[in-house]
């Protein structure tokens, strides 16, 4: 059984896809649980597969028994195998949390829904654990045409915006396509371990280059990363609740991984960060990001797209952090795609519960939401000082190794803009939290006893109790960071990398 | 040094932060504050039972968790530490019997609230006491700014508000900004975070650098309210009284001059900065703080804005102890963490037993409180002797000492500091209580019945004036404490 965990990761949500369109026609109340099944089987088996990738090592699963380079592999090894288990626990404990938002959002689509749902969710894992570049591309699709018709469903202008993610979206995946092409010319073959081997007798070769930076774009395209971001914003506040929490905290950050795995492995950190010399360049842009991202994010009176533009300086870090070629950077990239996939799946399920109970996330529908919804602020204020980067939260240690990495290359700039990024996330929470604390004002007399009282109105159990899992989360991982580097980070970067 | 393995540090911390959900779910504010007293008594007595050990000695030490080499989430409870949180949990009891009197005097909104960020804010002083590293430090020194911005903004109104967006600009501006990058860069050049009897980062860098991170170190700890990121102090005098006891007399502020005293001694060493020659400009950065403190107190009009600037002031005498660099220097400015405390905390007392027994805020307004507040007033009287530096409160061995340290250093401007700055704490409190005693009958603002504050308001600030007077006579525990730690870091 163990052995074809690797397999049932995609084939059992892939499948349950079908099943879960199919129940649809006969009883929409089956659906849920399909899907609950699903995702269950992926986590576990995702899980799985992490402990004995830190048993065995890395794990090469030939889909069908074909072996490659004719066949498509399964190649798992610490990197993606914390992708792996990151991506399938987000998305098993949003489900959970969306069951609600989802019935009272999309009364009429809820199989529709699930079956999209899984569909993605398939996507993203075959992302991450595919060896095969080709395959690849294949996946991105499937992950980005379930998300246009999720994201779709949502009200205003959700169609439009969709749209422009579509148009964008369409373009890098193309770009990525092209580059896999350019590949497939010189090397004659797919795989991704495959070409790695062939590859350093080309490093030379312009069309390697060219396949290098025309996958690396297309990816760019994908992961919102600035000026590349502009599908984001819109596409992820106009969606459903259910949809934005899903994709928000996931798509990105499977990109990221598609980037490390092509710096890595596919071409390898010898030629990406040593033969090219565009890691400054890359890293100036990734500082640029943060800032654009921090200071869009300020102009914001909408909590949800306010969270899309911290998503944005994040995908700066991450890309920055990757780019700077050192170990501590990289480290830094991979801690932060587990902890930012968790603190913003923490952020959009606060602003699903909100969605809920309330009119609206903007500022000005959040009035008094610490009387309202005590637990929801609660849990938004975790994730709140995880973003900022408040230890013990998760999101203070990434930053650590991200700002160790930039001292030890000697890239100030992007330190300077990582603390720039804190303080922004500072003012933009406590500006929220103030909102949530002090409105309405009751009276400004000399002595204030606060704004008047305001019953509770608290999101259901089953959206509470995941949010609080993910709070807690956040908080667990950063203490267990020490374990989370040294046992999986530390395997998943080549010794090449000091 | 000998060192000990228990899991008390993490117990101290943790026993205020256990017992919140408890708070939380109390119906009757009796159950309510009866469990705020039995956390508080319980984290005394386990901070009491670790004195024999460290009186020996000896150090305990626990890590919680270590997530890269030489920077761990780790406790380590040390002769510093150890009076350091000995005064913090010590006054948390008499202060939250000072919380009920006030709080119910005045009929405040949100109580639960307020003892819930209370006990969390006490958890994160004792961390700072205990961190064994920089890491640790940083951690609670945060912990406590965020659990305080509940009980500064209490009155949840336009003022509160502002000073609220104030406190939190500086103190996590401060921190964020130059106190985290001056760490990540310490570990980078040394490798370690844990902090040593003679610093970490001897021969590691340039004296530049070394001076770029003290100057991060200085003001990245906002806390410590170094000119000139002094401000958010008084705006922070919007909360509640008792917050601003404790928090802003004893644990917020202590905090900051703590963390201050921690990355001198522990992080550079007195041997680099001598070496380096940065004692004088600690010094004069502290001078400046401690004269234009004191200068700004004697505008004041606003009872606790006074004792603000007056805090301002007080605090900086520690940096300059330290600052001073030689052992008796030292051992004052550490005393002085723990005489200033129990001094200052009973002057804020009085402010907050004087607003709740009488409405009043201003000092203009409190002509003639004397007779109709005698014990307040009498308190309070003996506290502003303490902060003076006169017998016979525990003020003047912490200055005593800060003046033979002057001596042993060298340094005779200081000296001249110390003194004049005495002269203008006399300046501004002597009035005060001068005029509440002794004023024509005409001037009176009050009538001569005695009326004082409900007891639970006017029991803990003659306990801790009481205390302020035993200290002169029994300074030993602290004392011996600070003069312990002293002989680890210089050796004599």
């Amino acid at each position: 059984m163990s052995q074809q965990y690797p397999a049932l990761l995609v084939i059992v949500p892939l499948l349950s896809a079908l099943v879960i369109s199919a129940a649809g026609w006969i009883n929409k109340r089956l659906c849920f649980p399909i899907a609950v099944a699903a995702l269950g089987v992926a986590a576990y088996s995702s899980i799985g597969l992490l402990l004995r990738v830190l048993d065995e090592g890395a794990i090469v699963y030939r889909l069908g028994g074909w072996d490659p380079p004719m066949g498509i592999a399964y190649y798992v090894d610490h990197l993606n195998g914390l992708v792996l288990a990151v991506v399938s626990v987000v998305a098993f404990l949003n489900l959970i949390a969306s069951k609600k938002s989802i019935e009272l959002e999309l009364p009429d689509k809820t199989a529709p829904f699930y079956a999209l749902y899984v569909l993605q969710v398939t996507g993203l894992l075959g992302i991450v654990a595919t060896g095969d570049a080709f395959n690849l591309y294949v996946l991105l699709e499937i992950t980005a045409l379930s998300g246009y018709a999720m994201l779709a469903m949502g009200k205003d202008r959700a169609q439009l915006s969709t749209l422009n993610y579509l148009y964008m979206g369409t373009i890098g995946a193309c770009f990525y396509l092209l580059g896999v092409g350019y590949l497939y010319i010189v090397t004659g073959s797919l795989n991704m371990v495959d070409i790695a081997n062939i590859l350093p007798s080309l490093y030379e070769s312009k069309a390697v280059l060219g396949a290098f930076i025309i996958c690396l774009v297309g990816v760019w395209v994908k992961m919102a990363f600035f000026p590349l971001h502009a599908w984001l914003p819109n596409a992820y506040t106009h969606g459903p609740s259910a949809a934005s929490s899903l994709i928000a905290p996931l798509v990105t950050k499977v990109m990221i991984y598609v980037m490390i795995r092509l710096i890595l492995t596919v071409f390898t950190p010898e030629f990406a960060f040593n033969i090219l010399a565009i890691s400054k360049p890359i890293v100036w842009l990734a500082c640029i990001a943060i800032f654009m991202g921090a200071i869009l994010a300020l102009a914001e009176r909408n909590l949800k797209k306010m969270l899309t533009y911290i998503i944005v300086a994040e995908v700066g870090y991450m890309v920055g952090g990757a780019w700077l070629g050192n170990r501590a950077g990289m480290t830094g990239a991979i801690l932060h795609i587990v902890n930012d996939a968790l603190m913003t799946l923490c952020a959009f399920l606060v602003v699903s519960n909100i969605a809920y109970k309330l009119k609206g996330y903007a500022f000005d529908d959040i009035k008094g939401l610490v009387r309202k919804m005590p637990f929801t602020m609660g849990a938004l204020v975790i994730g709140a000082l995880s973003i900022i980067g408040v230890p013990p939260t998760c999101g203070f240690f990434s930053k650590w190794y991200l700002i160790s990495g930039a001292i030890q290359a000697s890239q100030y700039a992007f330190m300077v803009a990582l603390l720039f990024s804190s303080l922004v996330n500072v003012v933009l929470f406590f500006r929220v939290i103030e909102i949530c604390y002090y409105e309405p004002f009751s009276d400004d007399g000399a002595h204030g006893h606060g704004p008047p009282s305001e019953p509770m109105a608290e999101a259901p159990l089953t959206m509470l109790v995941p949010l609080f899992i993910v709070a807690a989360g956040l908080v667990l991982v950063g203490i267990y960071t020490g374990d989370i580097v040294n046992k999986i980070i530390e395997f998943a970067i080549p010794q090449g990398i000091v | 040094m000998e060192t000990m393995i228990s899991i008390k540090p993490l117990l101290a911390v943790l026993v205020s932060l256990l017992i919140t959900p408890i708070l939380v779910s109390s119906r009757a504010p009796n159950v309510r504050e009866a469990w705020t007293f039995v956390a508080a008594v319980a984290k005394f007595l386990i901070v009491l039972s670790m004195l024999p050990t460290i009186m020996k000695g000896t150090e305990i030490v626990y890590t919680v968790a270590e997530f890269l080499p030489g920077a761990a989430i780790k406790f380590r409870v040390d002769a510093l530490g150890m009076l350091f949180a000995l005064v913090s949990s010590s006054l948390w009891i008499i202060t939250s019997a000072y919380s009920i009197g006030y709080m119910r005097g005045l009929k405040e909104h949100s109580q639960t609230r307020y003892f819930v960020f209370f006990a969390f804010a006490l958890s994160a002083t004792v961390g700072v006491a205990f961190s064994a590293n920089l890491l640790t430090m940083y951690l609670f020194y945060e912990m406590l700014s965020l659990a305080t911005y509940p009980l500064v903004t209490h009155h949840q109104d336009h003022e509160a508000r502002s000073s609220g967006r104030k406190y939190l600009l500086y103190i996590v501006g401060t921190s964020i900004g130059l106190a985290l990058p001056a760490m990540l860069i310490s570990y980078n050049l040394a490798g370690t975070l844990e902090f040593g009897k003679q610093g970490f980062l001897a021969g590691t860098a340039s004296k530049p650098l070394i001076g770029l991170l003290l100057f991060m170190f200085l003001f990245g700890f906002a806390k410590a309210a170094i000119m000139p990121f002094h401000s958010w102090l008084p705006a922070a005098m919007v909360a509640p009284t008792p917050v601003s006891a404790l928090l802003h007399a004893v644990a917020v502020v202590k905090v900051g001059v703590f963390s201050v005293v921690r990355v001198l001694t522990g992080v550079f060493g007195t041997d680099l900065l001598f070496s380096l020659d940065f004692g004088p400009v600690i010094l004069l950065v502290a001078s400046a703080t401690i004269l234009i403190g004191s200068f700004i107190a004697l505008s004041q009009d606003g009872l606790k804005r006074l004792l603000a600037y007056s805090t301002i002031a007080q605090l900086s005498y520690i940096v300059l102890g330290v600052g001073l660099l030689s052992p008796k220097g030292i051992t004052g400015g550490m005393v002085h963490i723990a005489m200033h405390a129990f001094g200052k905390i009973t002057l804020f007392f009085c402010a907050g037993a004087i607003f709740v027994a009488t409405g009043k805020k201003n000092i203009s307004e409190m002509v003639g409180i004397g007779r109709r507040m005698p014990v307040t007033m009498a308190a309070f009287f003996i506290a502003s002797l303490s902060i003076i530096g006169m017998p016979p409160c525990g003020g003047f061995v912490s200055k005593w000492y800060l003046v033979l340290g002057s001596l042993e250093a060298h340094q005779m401007p200081i000296l001249y500091v110390l003194l004049f700055s005495s002269l203008l704490n006399a300046a501004y409190f002597m009035p005060i209580v001068y005029r509440a005693f002794f004023c024509r009958p005409e001037e009176a603002m009050f009538e001569n019945t005695v009326q004082e504050a409900p007891p639970f308001c006017v029991v803990p600030l003659v306990i801790t004036a009481v205390i302020s007077v035993i200290l002169l006579f029994y300074p030993q525990p602290f004392f011996n404490l600070a003069s312990m730690m002293v002989q680890q870091i210089t050796g004599t």
